[in-house]
């Protein structure tokens, strides 16, 4: 199947959608705002059901110890905001107070990633997989377009127990799975077939290694594309069976190397298939103030970067003896 | 003169659990022992028997390190039984160095132990029971030291902003953290002016008078319009009069020897508080 942009939306769009349909099939969601809610995606809910949005102000360590009580109190709580204060200034509130006590509290990351542009560094979440995944009983989803983002939210909120992070971005990324594409929580999606080497791919990222593999095709690189949109429980067999299959294994995230997708791939690749993988993401240094596209090309992370990367990697390593 | 016994009483198993642990906050368990009284044996509206009631009023210890007052009135109080105290902090219990939520004891509400994030967990709490229409009171339990976290501040500003009247919040005033005085480690005062001015309804109590802690509670709950915050002023210690005041108590469990001791000047202690009681009735 070839995938093609039904029309170019942020993964926050989509997160506000879902956050909205799971209001309108539960009673029980009641959403938590921190100043920002216009650009969380959250005033679509906040503004259909003004009884049921709690504004805390620019205070998310109170917020997630409020979600928390909420959760005690038989609410389904969703506590949004940028996902550098969402995932990190709250780091101890959500470790204690939310997975601790192991609460159904969904917690939006907003402007995840390097493509967060102009604001600069303090503003690009770049290390909340990490910290997220680390912490026991968390899910974590990230998914790859507004569609996705839409789904995975109401499925995070309705379907899901305990807490779960769901991270998603700022700008408009094609909008390229559809309806028709089942997403089920904790199962990695293989977006194209392949048996030379696997693109292991997670939110606005996907669409770029989609891209990259159609120019390792004009190479005779044959890519298999993995979307993990649930990075915690992630898809064991798949990755095992994408590095029995091709043997050779990139990771692409808006993420820091250290401890985002890439690192949970290769805690399964070295104990079940050991194979040598390429960990392509922000190479343990801030961002900086500029336009996503100028970011993600001084990072490697465009299609055409990652096609020539990947296709030295996978070469070195065919010279090998 | 019931509630003079049941507080020593608790007193005292709080001294020998934390003896059979060796480790354990033995200062401030004492000092919150007069409330915690009051608390569970004439204010709140609980049953030890049916401890998953939705409409129970809530008690939040925030506080988490001088669970064993918890646990011991607890297990006073009918939840479990009270050998089971004896394995406080020991590999497989359900009784926590902190309180620990999936442990599964009856009577503890939420986890704690980093300070500063009950009172936020109880805000969460008075919006869903308001959503509900449930009734049901809700008290939060902080040390003085631990009102230094931010965190405290931000969830007082949300609490009156919305007038969440249900929540009472206690603050154990003894004015001593491990390092030191309150006053010189980082100092607090005017607390009470800090709290009004956050709009919370101040209350203040002799926190070893359980006349004056009840007068509290009773205002706290009568209040409709803003949450209340109680600042019971206690002694580290109360009861053991050798250790009394002294921070040097605050993160320290008896030994055998000084176990055996402290229980005899608490029975002591005891003698003279209902001697006391006697001649005021």
């Amino acid at each position: 199947m070839i995938y093609r942009n039904k029309g170019s939306r942020s993964t926050r769009a989509g997160f506000g959608e879902g956050l909205l349909e799971s209001g309108i099939l539960s009673g029980e969601v009641v959403a938590l705002g921190a100043d920002i809610t216009a650009s969380t995606g959250v005033n679509l809910f906040a503004t259909q059901y003004p009884g049921r949005f709690f504004s805390l102000g620019i205070a998310e360590q109170n917020g997630a110890g409020v979600a928390a009580g909420l959760a005690l109190g038989g609410k389904i709580p969703v506590f949004t905001t940028y996902a550098v204060f969402s995932a990190m200034r709250t780091l101890d509130q959500i470790r204690v107070s939310v997975c601790y006590n192991n609460l159904h509290v969904v917690i939006g990351g907003a402007h995840a990633g390097i493509s967060v542009g102009p604001d600069g560094a303090t503003h690009q979440a770049l290390e909340d997989i990490a910290v997220m995944r680390s912490l026991p009983g968390m899910s974590v989803f990230s998914p790859c377009d507004a569609t996705q983002a839409r789904i995975l939210t109401r499925m995070a909120i309705l379907d899901c127990s305990g807490p779960v992070y769901i991270r998603f971005g700022r700008e408009a990324v094609p909008d390229f799975t559809g309806e028709e594409l089942e997403t089920v929580p904790g199962k990695a999606q293989i977006l194209r077939p392949g048996n030379h080497l696997t693109l292991i791919s997670t939110g606005h990222m996907v669409w770029e290694a989609l891209g990259a593999a159609a120019i390792l095709a004009r190479s005779g690189i044959n890519a298999r594309v993995i979307n993990i949109h649930t990075i915690k429980p992630i898809d064991r067999m798949a990755i095992i069976e994408a590095a029995q299959e091709t043997g050779f294994l990139a990771t692409i995230e808006e993420h820091q190397v250290e401890g985002g997708l890439g690192s949970a791939v290769a805690e399964i690749v070295v104990s079940e298939v050991p194979v040598r993988m390429e960990m392509i993401g922000i190479p343990g240094c801030f961002g900086e103030s500029g336009q996503p596209a100028e970011l993600l090309g001084k990072f490697g992370l465009t299609s055409t970067q990652l096609a020539v990367r990947i296709e030295r990697a996978f070469r070195d390593r065919e010279n090998q003896p | 003169m019931d509630l003079i016994k049941t507080s020593y009483y608790i007193r005292g198993l709080i001294i020998k659990m934390l003896a059979s642990a060796g480790s354990g906050h033995t200062g401030g368990s004492l000092g919150l022992a007069d409330v915690f009284t009051s608390l569970y044996f004439n204010t709140i509206n609980h049953n030890p028997d049916n401890p998953g009631d939705p409409l129970r009023d809530r008690v939040i210890l925030s506080a988490g390190h001088v669970a064993p007052v918890l646990y011991a009135t607890l297990s006073a109080a009918g939840y479990f039984d009270v050998s089971e105290l004896f394995t406080l902090r020991k590999f497989g219990s359900r009784l926590q160095g902190h309180p620990a939520r999936d442990k599964r004891l009856p009577g503890i509400e939420t986890s704690s132990g980093s300070l500063g994030q009950g009172l936020s967990i109880a805000v969460g709490m008075a919006l869903a029971a308001r959503l509900n229409n449930q009734n049901f009171r809700i008290y939060s339990i902080h040390g003085d030291g631990e009102l230094q976290e931010g965190q405290i501040w931000e969830a007082a500003m949300s609490a009156a902003h919305y007038k969440l009247s249900a929540i009472t919040a206690i603050v154990d005033c003894n004015g001593l953290q491990i390092d030191g005085p309150v006053d010189r480690v980082m100092n607090l005062s005017p607390l009470r002016d800090k709290w009004a001015s956050f709009g919370w309804n101040v209350l203040e109590c002799d926190g070893h008078n359980h006349n004056e802690i009840q007068a509290c509670f009773k205002l706290a709950s009568q209040n409709t319009e803003a949450p209340s915050v109680v600042l019971a002023h206690t002694k580290m210690g109360k009861g053991v009069y050798t250790i009394e005041n002294d921070n040097r108590w605050h993160g320290k469990a008896p030994n055998p020897e000084e176990a055996t001791e402290f229980l005899c000047q608490l029975n002591e202690s005891l003698k003279i508080e209902l001697s006391k009681n006697q001649e005021k009735s």
